[in-house]
């Protein structure tokens, strides 16, 4: 796609976004139109890695607890033979308005699968501009900090990952780093947006723009064009080397950050470290019409597939923001009280976090817990 | 010697480190790794991130290695005007990158001793500049340096 014709789409997106006042907050997208007979249909992309048998686990919990979400499942993976199955899954949730996504591995045939190409075309032909992690310390999780609540908004669609170099002399490899206004204006609105309705008091920007004059210089100006209409929120902004710095020294001191993608990648796996790793944290991309649910820090955990001991948290909370969206409120506070009734309370923790679980009893716990609740359960 | 340093520090514990799993990976648990290379952003990002992790920029030195052995080794603080001039300042990090000099220097000895003094006067925690937490002046942390340094 060329430079200009990505430019002209997102104007006329925008254009339509802003006459209709379309720049929603989370929870305030419709919930999509896969619903019949009551029930819901979620797109589901197990992945490779620990995916497919955690996503399992996902489906397991939901049955037992009787959710009426029915699952499609589309395979994007190293399986892939052709370029038809990315579109089949695009396709897939377009029909449902929401996809529940574990990671890829790269796999080079002879036809070359990257797995981060694949998540960028995604990301992109579904327009999910807003990639928002929420990191939070868990009581029941030993960790240097603690009392970290912090909201990620990263950038999703351009930036560092336009996926578009050169090599136009031999050896000297030129790489576009695209900031728009209108998805910097965008992403800044929804930022705050979220932090107003979450009673949020400060949004910190993280930037590089005394390097990037232009391109981060450009993001910073339109955060600070729609910091002035929130005049009840702190406004503040930090440069992403000394952010990093901070966030391993005073995490506290952070509330609700905005970033292009790139830095929004690396705060991301920062903040998920300190809470107590990538098996804990959920993560969610959304856009005008679409959401996909997923870890926070998308690794495929290939070492650890099959073993019984990938942590099953980080996925069941992604299902759980995913009933939040779709509405299901009761469901979601469900499961997710009894994840955290596992993880802080009967402190049963896979490896990751220093226990001796497996995933199995874990998920066991998780289903006792929630059976204990007195709602109408399936057999375990 | 780097590039050595690196295929085997790499290759033997983590094969693939790719971006997302790395800096997870360092946050939690950054004793795993060696020496790191990487592009001009990434090593802004990181080496700050790493410097937090070991007690910030006052006690992190560097040095920018050039061809034919020209270098300039710098603390990466910035000037801190509001301690300039109170004798306050934490000397560790130029102090240290002075040391990475004169190991470029192949002055291995007298780089040897500042440093172990530097050290064992930070270890003993009698006397520390306030970003340590202790109370003591700039002029008595570098004497209690020098005096080490006389000793050994």
């Amino acid at each position: 796609m060329s430079l200009r014709h990505k430019s002209c789409l997102f104007d006329t997106m925008f254009i339509r976004d802003h006459k209709k006042s379309q720049l929603v907050a989370s929870n305030l997208l419709q919930p999509p139109p896969a619903k019949y007979g009551g029930r819901h249909t979620v797109t589901l992309i197990p992945g490779d890695g620990i995916g497919p048998e955690l996503f399992s686990h996902v489906r397991e919990v939901f049955r037992f607890s009787c959710v009426p979400v029915d699952f499609e499942v589309v395979q994007v993976n190293s399986a892939l033979e052709t370029e038809d199955d990315i579109n089949n899954a695009i396709t897939a949730i377009r029909r449902n308005g929401v996809a529940l996504k574990g990671e890829s591995l790269g796999v080079f045939t002879r036809y070359t699968f990257d797995p981060a190409l694949h998540r960028c075309i995604l990301f992109t032909s579904l327009d999910l501009y807003a990639n928002v992690m929420h990191c939070q310390s868990l009581p029941g999780v030993q960790t240097r900090h603690k009392n970290i609540d912090i909201m990620i908004i990263r950038e999703n669609t351009e930036g560092e990952y336009s996926s578009l170099e050169h090599e136009s002399v031999s050896g000297v490899v030129e790489s576009l780093k695209i900031i728009t206004r209108n998805n910097s204006l965008r992403i800044a609105e929804y930022a705050f947006r979220l932090a107003r309705e979450k009673g949020r008091r400060r949004v910190t920007a993280v930037h590089k723009a005394n390097i990037m004059k232009l391109g981060d210089g450009l993001f910073l100006q339109c955060c600070r064009e729609v910091a002035s209409g929130y005049p009840d929120i702190t406004f503040d902004s930090m440069i992403v080397d000394n952010t990093t710095m901070q966030l391993v020294s005073k995490p506290q001191q952070f509330d609700v950050m905005v970033m292009p993608n790139l830095y929004g990648n690396v705060v991301s796996n920062v903040c998920a470290g300190l809470v107590g790793g990538p098996g804990l944290v959920p993560g969610a991309n959304y856009g005008r019409d679409y959401a996909v649910f997923e870890t926070a820090t998308r690794n495929t955990g290939k070492s650890i597939a099959n073993k019984n001991i990938a942590n099953p948290t980080a996925l069941l909370l992604a299902s759980c923001m995913m009933l939040d969206h779709l509405k299901l409120y009761d469901y979601a506070t469900l499961i997710r009280n009894a994840v955290l009734t596992t993880m802080n309370e009967t402190q049963l923790h896979t490896a990751d976090i220093g226990g001796q679980g497996t995933t199995s009893e874990v998920v066991q716990s998780i289903m006792r817990i929630i059976q204990s609740k007195g709602q109408r359960t399936a057999e375990m | 010697m780097a590039s050595n340093a690196w295929r085997s520090a790499v290759s033997t514990r983590n094969p693939q480190l790719f971006h997302n799993c790395f800096i997870t990976c360092m946050v939690q648990d950054p004793t795993q790794f060696d020496i790191l290379v990487m592009p001009n952003l990434y090593g802004d990002i990181l080496s700050d991130l790493c410097a937090g992790l070991i007690g910030g920029l006052g006690v992190t030195p560097s040095g920018n290695i050039g061809t034919n052995g020209v270098a300039i080794f710098e603390s990466v603080h910035g000037t801190a005007p509001d301690i300039a001039g109170k004798d306050m300042a934490n000397p560790t990090a130029l102090l240290l990158s002075a040391v990475m000099m004169l190991r470029h220097m192949g002055l291995h000895d007298h780089a040897k001793r500042i440093e172990t003094a530097c050290f064992d006067t930070i270890r003993d925690k009698k006397v520390l500049t306030g970003d340590l937490g202790g109370k003591s002046k700039c002029s008595e942390f570098t004497e209690a340096i020098c005096q080490r340094v006389r000793d050994l």
